[in-house]
């Protein structure tokens, strides 16, 4: 009896073990079988981090650097993001700047630069940054940076090669128009537009028909416009000793005022102040079709001679200058547009391309000192060639350190 | 006085301009802000000069009965209703389902877009005129175009699909848009960024100063 009672004890017992054997068995299991570790651990922290005045700016902005986190590409490889946290002491309270996703190294907090902004960042005064490595939901905090301010630079030296360009352009300009004013005579190459200006307004003159300026579609900050009004002060001087009406639809507001002033000036230069007439010097409208539609309705119905097209222009190029062949004017255009370059050759009868609208009026002019500067620009361009003949060849051959030169950082 | 001192402020102005561009440092990182709002400002007061100047120029050839001057007729009431609209439709005149829309989607819009519908034909006429083949450099503009109006059009891509690649239309277009076009577009750029920088140096300096008057 007392066997089979005891027996009958120890098989409860290796029953009750069994089944400890069995929970901790499926505890094992469970565990092993979850998920994979790099989920429930948070990613590495980022090392190394380094804060410092962002360079070549006002003063309001700081960068921030680190080493990549050991998870971040390898190890657990599960840092999603790092956040940037700043704060103005190293115990006070950080608050997010931004973020930049794995794989990323810097940052850059860029501030405001008006006090009443929330976003101020005040120059010259000390930030502690730290960095967050962050997985879905874990994170990890880097060490604090040492403290870093912002401040303005007094020399952008991203900019250096447009700084020794123009140095070295204004060089060649300010050399020529010493020689020039010395009374050094220069060959400048014939332009077959400028040369047919005169004839241009002969021809209107003999027809008793006006002339049409148009300026396009450029405002008075533009620098084709700007060229253009030097060119319209030599036309418009000579329609007034041809005694030649000038039509100047404008575009924009300010250019109409500018363009009446210019003409008036060169009328009075002509001692033809008599002939000015205000009313054709207009303003038509700031819409870009609706002025077309405008200057068309002119060629049409006052047949002009001659049509200058000198300035900004866009789509409208080819409308106004195959209105103008139709209506029969000899036409001369000019524009650094590029795309519209060659609607204009296509169309009208003279061409100045690019840089030879801004020469045209020193072409006009024949005064030594204005050649003198188109001097000067060819030496620049001689300049250029010379740089990309050697650029070409540096690329080829894989000196960077010659390309590198020539890199600017806006 | 009258010139010299026009030419003063296209100095100071310039020469600041020139130094706010390599210097990031406050004050000069603020002025090109600052000009460009003076520049704003003194826009938006020559935007009622041009407007006044358009009405005075309608009306007096309305009644100095002057050529088109029916036309100046259609400006005049066009003005009218569109600024009487807008006053009438108070801030929100430009929304969707006002009368002022109406009047722009219905009138204004359609007129832009047939003028700019008229650029395909003038096209088509200034191409008929350019590439005739009167000399070489004519004749050479015209194979240009042949090629890169083919091979930009699938006619141009079922014509020469038999060639292998890097041989038919299409490449042979992108070949003269990549290099000797592309090459020509930059040498123009070139050009005109030192006209620029001379032009500029001209005005800035004084020595161009006939858009003041005189040489």
């Amino acid at each position: 009896m007392r066997v089979e009672k005891e027996k009958m004890v120890l098989d409860r017992g290796f029953s009750y073990l069994l089944l400890l054997a069995f929970f901790f068995l499926i505890l094992f299991s469970t565990n092993s079988f979850a998920q994979d570790p790099s989920d429930t651990l948070a990613p590495e922290s980022v090392t190394n981090v380094d804060a410092f005045d962002t360079p070549n700016d006002n003063g309001h902005s700081i960068t921030v650097s680190w080493e990549l986190s050991s998870d971040d590409g390898a190890g657990k490889n599960n840092v999603v993001v790092y956040e940037v946290y700043r704060s103005d002491s190293p115990e006070g309270k950080f608050e997010k700047r931004g973020m930049v996703p794995a794989g990323e190294n810097t940052f850059e907090d860029q501030g405001a630069k008006e006090k009443d902004n929330a976003n101020y960042l005040p120059s010259h005064k000390n930030f502690y940054y730290r960095v967050r490595a962050k997985s879905d939901g874990l994170f990890s905090d880097s060490e604090i940076s040492l403290p870093a301010y912002a401040y303005g630079q007094w020399y952008h030296t991203g900019k250096t090669p447009v700084l020794v360009a123009v140095i070295l352009f204004s060089v060649f300009a300010i050399t020529f128009i010493t020689l020039a004013r010395k009374g050094k005579l220069f060959y400048i190459r014939p332009l077959a537009g400028i040369e047919a200006v005169d004839d241009a307004i002969g021809r209107a003159t003999e027809m008793g028909k006006p002339i049409l300026y148009i300026f396009g579609l450029g405002t008075a900050d533009m620098i084709a416009t700007i060229a253009s009004f030097t060119i319209l002060s030599r036309v418009a001087k000579k329609t007034a000793e041809y005694q030649t009406p000038i039509l100047i639809p404008c575009y924009d507001s300010v250019v109409m005022a500018v363009a009446q002033e210019t003409v008036r000036a060169a009328y009075l230069e002509a001692g033809r102040p008599d002939m000015y007439k205000e009313e054709n010097i207009f303003f038509l409208t700031s819409m870009q079709f609706a002025y077309v539609a405008g200057v068309n309705g002119i060629m049409l119905r006052e047949k002009p001679a001659t049509n200058f097209y000198l300035g900004k222009f866009y789509a409208e190029s080819l409308i106004l200058a195959e209105t103008g062949s139709i209506a029969g004017s000899i036409q001369i255009s000019g524009t650094d547009e590029i795309a519209q370059i060659p609607f204009f050759v296509a169309a009208t009868d003279y061409t100045l391309i690019g840089e030879e609208l801004y020469a045209a009026s020193a072409y006009l002019g024949r005064e030594p000192v204005l050649l003198g500067t188109l001097k000067g620009q060819d030496w620049g361009k001689a300049v250029v060639i010379f740089s990309l003949i050697l650029g070409a060849l540096a690329a080829s051959f894989g000196f960077q350190f010659f390309i590198n030169l020539f890199r600017i950082q806006l | 006085m009258r010139r010299e001192v026009p030419l003063l402020i296209c100095a100071i102005v310039g020469f600041t301009l020139i130094i706010v561009y390599f210097v990031p440092h406050p004050p000069f990182s603020d002025m090109r802000d600052l000009f460009s709002d003076w520049f704003s400002v003194i826009a938006a007061f020559a935007i009622y000069l041009g407007i006044l100047n358009l009405l005075k120029n309608s009306v007096d050839k309305v009644f100095r009965k002057r050529s088109g001057w029916g036309f100046s007729i259609v400006i005049i009431a066009g003005f009218v209703l569109f600024v009487f609209i807008g006053l009438y439709e108070g801030s929100d005149f430009g929304e969707i389902g006002t009368r002022y829309y109406w009047l722009y989607d219905r009138i204004y819009f359609p007129l832009m877009a047939t003028m700019f519908a008229i650029l395909a034909f003038f096209i088509g006429s200034a191409s008929y005129r350019a590439f005739r083949a009167r000399n070489v450099e004519a004749t050479v503009l015209l194979l240009a175009a042949f090629f890169v109006m083919l091979g930009r059009v699938p006619i141009g891509y079922y014509l020469t699909s038999w060639l292998p690649e890097g041989w038919r239309m299409g490449d042979v277009a992108n070949a003269i848009m990549t290099y000797p076009q592309m090459a020509g577009q930059r040498a123009v750029m070139i050009g005109i960024a030192l006209g620029i920088v001379s032009t500029s140096l001209r005005i800035i300096l004084g020595i161009e100063r006939t858009f003041l008057g005189g040489e």
